[in-house]
């Protein structure tokens, strides 16, 4: 159950997508997120779902695997979906249940918020699904360098975000492990008000700090005796170098953007109250 | 042969704490420890749980720093800031729990981590992963996540990761005491390669007896001192001393020693059960 | 009391691309007060097959019947198996929470609805059983030893009384006086009380000297189910996935080729030594 969680998880594969520099990757995606909310006709709708259709081909991440990242989000894709499709009073009243009306554009506005939510999610999982996340630091690390210069530990938080990252799928197995043994001395999880739920999450937080502190402090040492003493002096295993695919890929990109918005505003394409 | 690790007297106490982290008094973690390696030996530290051995090999790679007395490693002492960090790569270190020390999520990733820290440049790091990793066996896992691994697998990469840094000592700190018999077996060939193969010299602490039947020196901790020294042969012939400082003794050499009390002519420390046999068969 | 396992299978992850069938038509039965050993390499399904045991996992298909009751039956009352049939997870010091060490064994009766002075009464009673010195009742379980937190996390199963007692690994990362010490805690326990107790663990040699019968797992499936001696006379077979009989064994096979007339079934040092003196011994 709680090892269902693919986001932010490293799909291994040899695709295009794999091989693109992580800054691109990092550039495209935020590019990407910004571009959904620069239209509103249904034709750029339409681009940004083939694009995104082309790329997840591309990245050689079954469609299912995919999908499976979604799960852990569908509360959150419920409560924006029914908050749209109540508050919203505009147009025509096309559906009605006792006091709650559905209008035309409650309607059009959940469904074209839930297709953005739904792109935003896979677009950004897409990333972290094809670079390492060890490429992604790096890249960040490249890109944020400039802050470097106002004084912003960039190298510290890169390795952070990296362990992080790692540790995840340690720490949920460990969750995971630590819930089963509780329950087996007889803790109840599941009933009680909010209060009393709280309260039995004790047993289970405690020990998992314990745990991720007990991981902290062996992960520090192994880093030391392994000669770590932050970013100065320190060489690369994978430069980050900018090859003509990455050029291509960037170049791609713009005008991706550039074509998806110029359509999304001016091409107009109308199906039902769309 | 020259000399790898020394250390004279060494010392090592702790402060310990009251809840409100007052210093109320000191431990003694290591007490008047000296002694000797020398290049290319296989060394090996026994002890039970608590007896100082950890803390002991923590000293080697200079993460820990003598409370007195002195550690040299390759002729440098690890109190001097500036060698501290020739100390770390000359004295790799391989800790217990394989999902604590390994920072990549690839495995080559992983094993480039120590030379990166060292500036090694970019092409030589690749080549060094890749003997590295080679030489453990896990060549064909390059490009797989640690966390898919097996418990002896994710060792494998600790060492990989430590020999990439081309260090003239590995220190393992109970690298298999997490471990399952096969992953045990599998980490114990690999560190039984490197020494014949690379030359490198292992101090290898454990609380297994026959993981160190091969070793060339053994030394026993208690309470923070080194009690008993000598080959394998001479400590394994003291079943009851071992038993006291909590250590195990493997079966064969059980027996061995229960035979002989019951007044069959065995001698003492028999280490492998090809003795004994021979043994049993010339007393028929 | 008994556990009868018919026909279970557990299939992990069913319908996704990670499906892996974790049991295979598993049909054991424990009688009450037995010691039983269950041996098999890391992922044979050992683990799996014992979180099945008080329903931390719900098999895919098949039955567990406790004391002739079926678990899975509409009206089963897990809560009352789980009080029942406890279960010492690997690394169990890992789930200890609470500021002192007996609070920490009044979690499991305290779940269980019992009053505090019931509750610590029963701690104590536990903490007895492990061996752990009342001066330690009020330290913080984590200012503790390796095994002295080991055994406080087994007095916090034991604390709630159960019928069967189920120890996944309960010596992993111990050191061996720290292992004979617990697991001779176990065998007292055993006798002492009449409770079955269920031993997983990777040391033949632990297991040919506590267990009354041995369970060989191996690829989901039950391999072996029989007396040790009879178990480790495939000390071959055991061998081919990736296990192995204890040493002692080895060495009277050994022996016997040299036509000494040993007993080859000897899986203890003591049963090896009794046989070889009985054939050498003036």
């Amino acid at each position: 159950m709680i090892r269902d969680i693919t986001i932010g998880q490293y799909y291994p594969a040899k695709s295009i997508l794999h091989r693109l520099d992580s800054r691109v990757k990092l550039t495209a995606t935020v590019l990407y997120l910004i571009s959904l909310f620069l239209f509103k006709n249904l034709s750029g709708y339409l681009v940004a779902t083939v694009f995104l259709m082309v790329v997840i081909r591309l990245s050689k991440v079954p469609f299912k695997y995919i999908m499976r990242g979604m799960r852990p989000v569908i509360m959150l894709l419920m409560i924006t979906l029914l908050f749209n499709l109540f508050l919203i009073k505009e147009g025509e009243v096309i559906f009605s249940v006792w006091i709650f009306h559905i209008t035309e554009g409650g309607l059009r506005n959940a469904v074209l918020m839930a297709i953005r939510l739904i792109y935003l999610i896979t677009g950004s999982s897409l990333m972290t699904f094809t670079t390492t996340p060890n490429e992604l630091t790096d890249g960040l690390e490249s890109l944020l360098k400039p802050l470097g210069r106002i004084h912003v530990p960039v190298h510290e938080i890169a390795m952070m975000m990296s362990i992080a990252l790692r540790f995840i799928p340690i720490l949920l197995e460990e969750t995971d492990k630590i819930m089963k043994a509780q329950i087996a001395r007889g803790a109840d999880l599941e009933s009680g008000n909010i209060l009393q739920k709280a309260k039995s999450m004790i047993p289970i937080l405690v020990p998992l700090f314990v745990s991720a502190f007990r991981r902290a402090n062996d992960l520090a040492m192994a880093m030391e005796a392994r000669c770590y003493r932050g970013g100065e002096g320190r060489t690369k295993m994978n430069p980050l170098r900018y090859t003509g695919r990455d050029r291509a890929a960037y170049v791609i990109m713009i005008l991706y953007v550039v074509g998806v918005v110029a359509i999304g505003r001016y091409v107009p394409l109308h199906i039902w109250i769309f | 042969m020259e000399r790898m690790v020394q250390t004279e007297d060494l010392v090592f106490e702790y402060a310990k704490r009251d809840e409100e982290g007052n210093v109320v008094g000191t431990q003694r973690a290591i007490d008047q420890v000296s002694l000797e390696v020398k290049e290319g030996q296989f060394i090996a530290i026994l002890g039970h749980n608590g007896s100082g051995k950890s803390t002991l090999a923590k000293h080697i790679n200079a993460i820990l720093v003598p409370t007195e007395g002195t550690v040299w490693v390759g002729g440098r002492n690890t109190k001097d800031a500036d060698e501290l960090w020739n100390v770390r790569q000359s004295a790799g270190m391989v800790f217990q729990n394989p999902d604590n020390q390994i920072i990549g999520t690839v495995v080559e990733e992983d094993v480039g981590f120590g030379p990166e820290n060292l500036g090694v440049p970019t092409d030589e790091i690749w080549k060094r992963v890749e003997e590295s990793l080679q030489a453990v066996g896990m060549i064909s896992y390059r490009h797989h996540s640690p966390n898919k691994l097996s418990g002896g697998q994710k060792q494998r990469v600790a060492i990989a990761g430590v020999i990439a840094m081309r260090p003239k000592c590995i220190v393992l700190d109970e690298p298999t005491a997490m471990l399952d018999p096969n992953g045990r077996k599998e980490v114990l060939r690999t560190v039984e390669k490197l020494r014949r193969q690379e030359k490198v010299t292992v101090i290898l602490i454990t609380h297994y007896m026959e993981e160190v039947i091969d070793a060339d020196r053994v030394f026993v901790m208690d309470h923070g001192r080194v009690v008993m020294d000598g080959t394998p042969r001479e400590i394994f012939s003291q079943v009851d001393m071992l038993k006291e400082y909590r250590l195990d003794v493997p079966q064969v050499t059980i027996l061995a020693d229960e035979l002989r009390k019951r007044g069959l002519d065995i001698p003492a420390g028999i280490l492998r059960k090809e003795e004994l046999v021979d043994v049993l068969c010339r007393l028929k | 009391m008994s556990i009868k396992i018919e026909h279970l299978n557990y299939i992990y992850s069913q319908g996704t691309a990670y499906e892996k069938q974790a049991l295979k038509d598993i049909c054991l039965e424990i009688p009450h007060g037995e010691f039983v050993g269950i041996i098999g390499h890391t992922g044979s399904g050992k683990s799996t097959l014992i979180q099945h045991l008080n329903g931390l996992i719900k098999a895919t298909d098949g039955i567990i019947c406790y004391n002739g009751e079926n678990i899975y039956g509409e009206r089963y009352n897990m809560k009352e198996l789980r009080n029942q049939v406890g279960l010492v997870f690997q690394y169990p010091e890992h789930q200890l929470f609470e500021v002192d060490v007996l609070s920490d064994v009044c979690f499991g009766p305290k779940n269980q609805g019992f009053s505090r002075e019931e509750c610590e009464k029963r701690a104590k009673e536990a903490l007895k059983l492990v061996g752990l010195k009342e001066k330690y009742h009020q330290s913080s379980p984590f200012e503790l030893s390796g095994g002295q937190k080991r055994r406080a996390a087994i007095a916090g199963v034991l604390a709630m009384r159960p019928k069967v007692l189920i120890l996944d690994e309960p010596t992993a990362g111990l050191d061996p006086k720290g292992r004979d010490e617990i697991l001779e805690q176990i065998a007292y326990l055993h006798k002492e009380t009449d409770i079955t107790v269920i031993l997983v663990s990777h040391s033949m040699e632990d297991i040919a000297k506590y267990a009354d019968r041995i369970i060989v797992m191996n690829q989901g499936q039950v391999m072996y189910n029989s007396t040790p001696k009879e178990v480790f006379a495939h000390y071959k077979e055991l061998e081919e996935v990736g296990l192995a009989a204890p040493q002692v064994t080895y060495i009277m096979h050994e022996i016997a080729k040299k036509g000494l007339a040993v007993d080859t079934g000897a899986t203890t040092v003591k049963e090896a030594a009794d046989s070889i003196m009985e054939v050498l011994g003036k």
